[in-house]
């Protein structure tokens, strides 16, 4: 087990100086995440424009692994279809996990993360933002279904455990 | 050394009276293996401490040659199982120095033992805008369960303030006793910071005003020396676990007038005298709170544990650590962007800190690595950590097994991270 492998020099940039930190608003669906384990938690907004991702903000606390992944996240997911940012979120989860069809698809610079799977403590890090997103979008879609704007009262709360 | 001979106490010491931690450490067996290839630093005793083998064979040997249910048979193996699970409680009993074994009830723990209050005392004794005491720095259990039967009785929980060093503010707990005040529950050592709060003092204030007093030792009973009597506290919880001995069990002592007074919490077997469909009368203390199979053999890994401490010593184990608090509190200085969270004056061998630009799970994962293991996150205690504004911090805490060398291994794994973060 070498720590090297976790902090890459992709994940400590990315830790130092986070992209798309910060909040939108309005914002077309949001969603909360809580890693019960170490009380860290993750806000998430974004605007939908064009069945795309167009714009994507996160802040919160959290570790290092946390916060670079969902930098790395924010940059990966603005300007993709829903379906694609589906289909990378899956992906991610493969990745992080070793499942069986484990990097299928090239996922550019969310390789620097194939290291947490090493460290089973923290893959929660890792797929917190991912599983927030996937809410965040569940909601908009559960929201557009019934017609009801999102309401941030309403937030979904997410945990990973 | 003949393994079935018991160790005397003073093979423990050297000639000033001091703890030799190398003589104690072979006594547990886990701490010969490897943490990542490394050998083990284990700095995580708050949260569980390890099992000396005396508690190990203690265990093992009721299970192979003693095992039946207790208070049940009159076969030979069920008489030889409840004289061993008796004798548990009369040397915790013995440890405490409770009166009497009717004070001494077997629980899971001490979350289990304050449940057992707050159900039991609480729902006879709380009502609408009565008052239950606590404190800023208390551990979850401490907390939870005190909000469940204040919500359940329209009661209310208040907390005392604390000081900017993490101890508590006592003029400031003093002002918040008043006739609404039922109950004041404290920690006597707190498990985030390592403060020892004067729990002697809080209790006399709290008689003064007629308050009964629980304290949740779960982080003292290990480090300080634990007399009931003299402390005169009306109830008093401990885990096992924290004090070498097994997980699922711990115990809650009570004041023998308030337990005979509070109506059984969990009904079922053992603690019932007759049982009609109509009605049932109740045991005896302390069986009238043990419903159902106790934990039979946790309960005797206990008692070994507290034979063992003994054995040691507590003054010579709480002179080992305190020795370790000064040397690791002051070598952790060295440690570029280190801050201690929680400096009392009087403090127990467990040290909270931050590192400036690393979170501390990042500093657990970098620790495990070297093979030092310690507790990152909240501690169970997330009032405490919103009081100084923080997420969570990473802790070392000291046992009678740590030696100068841990300290070392700890600070030299905390300037790997800083190499790592820069």
């Amino acid at each position: 087990m070498d720590t090297r492998d976790l902090y890459r020099d992709v994940i400590l940039d990315h830790n130092r100086s986070p992209r798309n930190f910060g909040r939108l608003d309005p914002a077309d669906a949001a969603a909360v995440g809580h890693n019960p384990l170490c009380g860290d938690s993750l806000s998430l907004t974004l605007r939908v424009a064009d069945g795309k991702l167009s714009e994507m903000r996160f802040n919160g606390q959290g570790c290092a692994i946390s916060v670079a992944s969902a930098s790395l996240m924010s940059e990966a997911v603005t300007g993709k279809s829903l379906a694609d940012v589906t289909t990378l979120y899956h992906d991610v989860h493969a990745l992080l996990t070793g499942g069986q069809q484990a990097a299928q698809r090239p996922l550019g610079k969310l390789m620097a993360l194939s290291g947490v799977r090493e460290f089973p403590a923290r893959v929660k890090c890792a797929s917190l933002c991912w599983h927030t997103l996937n809410a965040a979008l569940e909601q908009r879609a559960a929201a557009s279904a019934a017609a009801i704007p999102a309401q941030a009262a309403a937030l979904p709360a997410v945990s990973t455990e | 050394m003949n393994a079935l001979q018991p160790v005397a106490s003073d093979d423990y010491l050297d000639q000033q009276g001091a703890l030799i931690p190398e003589r104690v450490r072979a006594d547990f067996p886990i701490l010969a293996r490897e943490l990542n290839g490394r050998p083990l630093v284990y700095l995580d005793s708050a949260a569980s401490a390890q099992q000396p083998r005396a508690v190990l064979n203690a265990i093992n040997t009721y299970a192979t040659t003693t095992h039946a249910n207790v208070h049940r048979g009159v076969h030979g193996l069920s008489q030889a199982a409840t004289s061993a699970f008796e004798g548990a409680r009369e040397t915790v009993r013995r440890f405490i120095n409770a009166r009497s074994t009717s004070e001494i009830i077997f629980t899971r723990g001490t979350t289990e033992a304050i449940n057992l209050v707050t159900q039991s005392w609480g729902h006879a004794h709380l009502g609408a805008g009565d008052e239950v005491l606590i404190t800023h720095l208390e551990h979850h259990a401490n907390i939870v369960p005190w909000q469940m039967a204040c919500a359940a009785r329209g009661a209310r929980l208040v907390a005392a303030p604390l000081t900017p060093a993490g101890e508590l503010d006592f003029p400031g707990f003093a002002a918040l006793l008043n006739k609404r005040t039922r109950m004041v529950a404290v920690a006597q050592v707190s498990n985030a910071l390592g403060t020892v709060l004067p729990v002697a003092e809080i209790i006399a204030l709290a008689h003064q005003h007629g308050i009964p007093v629980l304290i949740d030792g779960a982080q003292a009973i290990a480090h300080q020396g634990v007399d009931v009597q003299a402390l005169d506290c009306d109830f008093y919880a401990f885990s096992g676990h924290k004090i070498y001995g097994p997980t699922g069990i711990g115990v809650l002592y009570g004041r023998e007038s308030l337990l005979a007074a509070m109506p059984p919490w969990q009904g079922g077997g053992d603690m019932i005298l007759t049982v009609a469909i109509e009605s049932s009368t109740y045991n005896a203390l302390p069986w009238k709170f043990e419903a159902g199979t106790p934990n039979i053999s946790g309960a005797i890994g206990l008692g070994a544990a507290l034979d063992y401490l003994d054995n040691l010593g507590r003054a010579a184990v709480s002179r080992h650590e305190q020795r370790l608090l000064t040397l690791a509190t002051a070598a952790l200085q060295a440690v570029p962007g280190l801050h201690i969270v929680g400096t009392a004056r009087d403090k127990s061998a467990v040290i909270s800190f931050t590192l400036d630009g690393v979170h501390p799970h990042d500093i657990g994962t970098i620790l495990d690595a070297e093979g030092v293991a310690i507790r990152t996150g909240h501690h169970c205690a997330m009032p405490v950590m919103t009081y100084f504004g923080l997420a969570a911090t990473a802790r070392a805490s000291f046992a009678c097994y740590n030696t100068s060398a841990d300290v070392d291994r700890l600070v030299a794994a905390l300037m790997r991270v800083r190499e790592v973060f820069g």
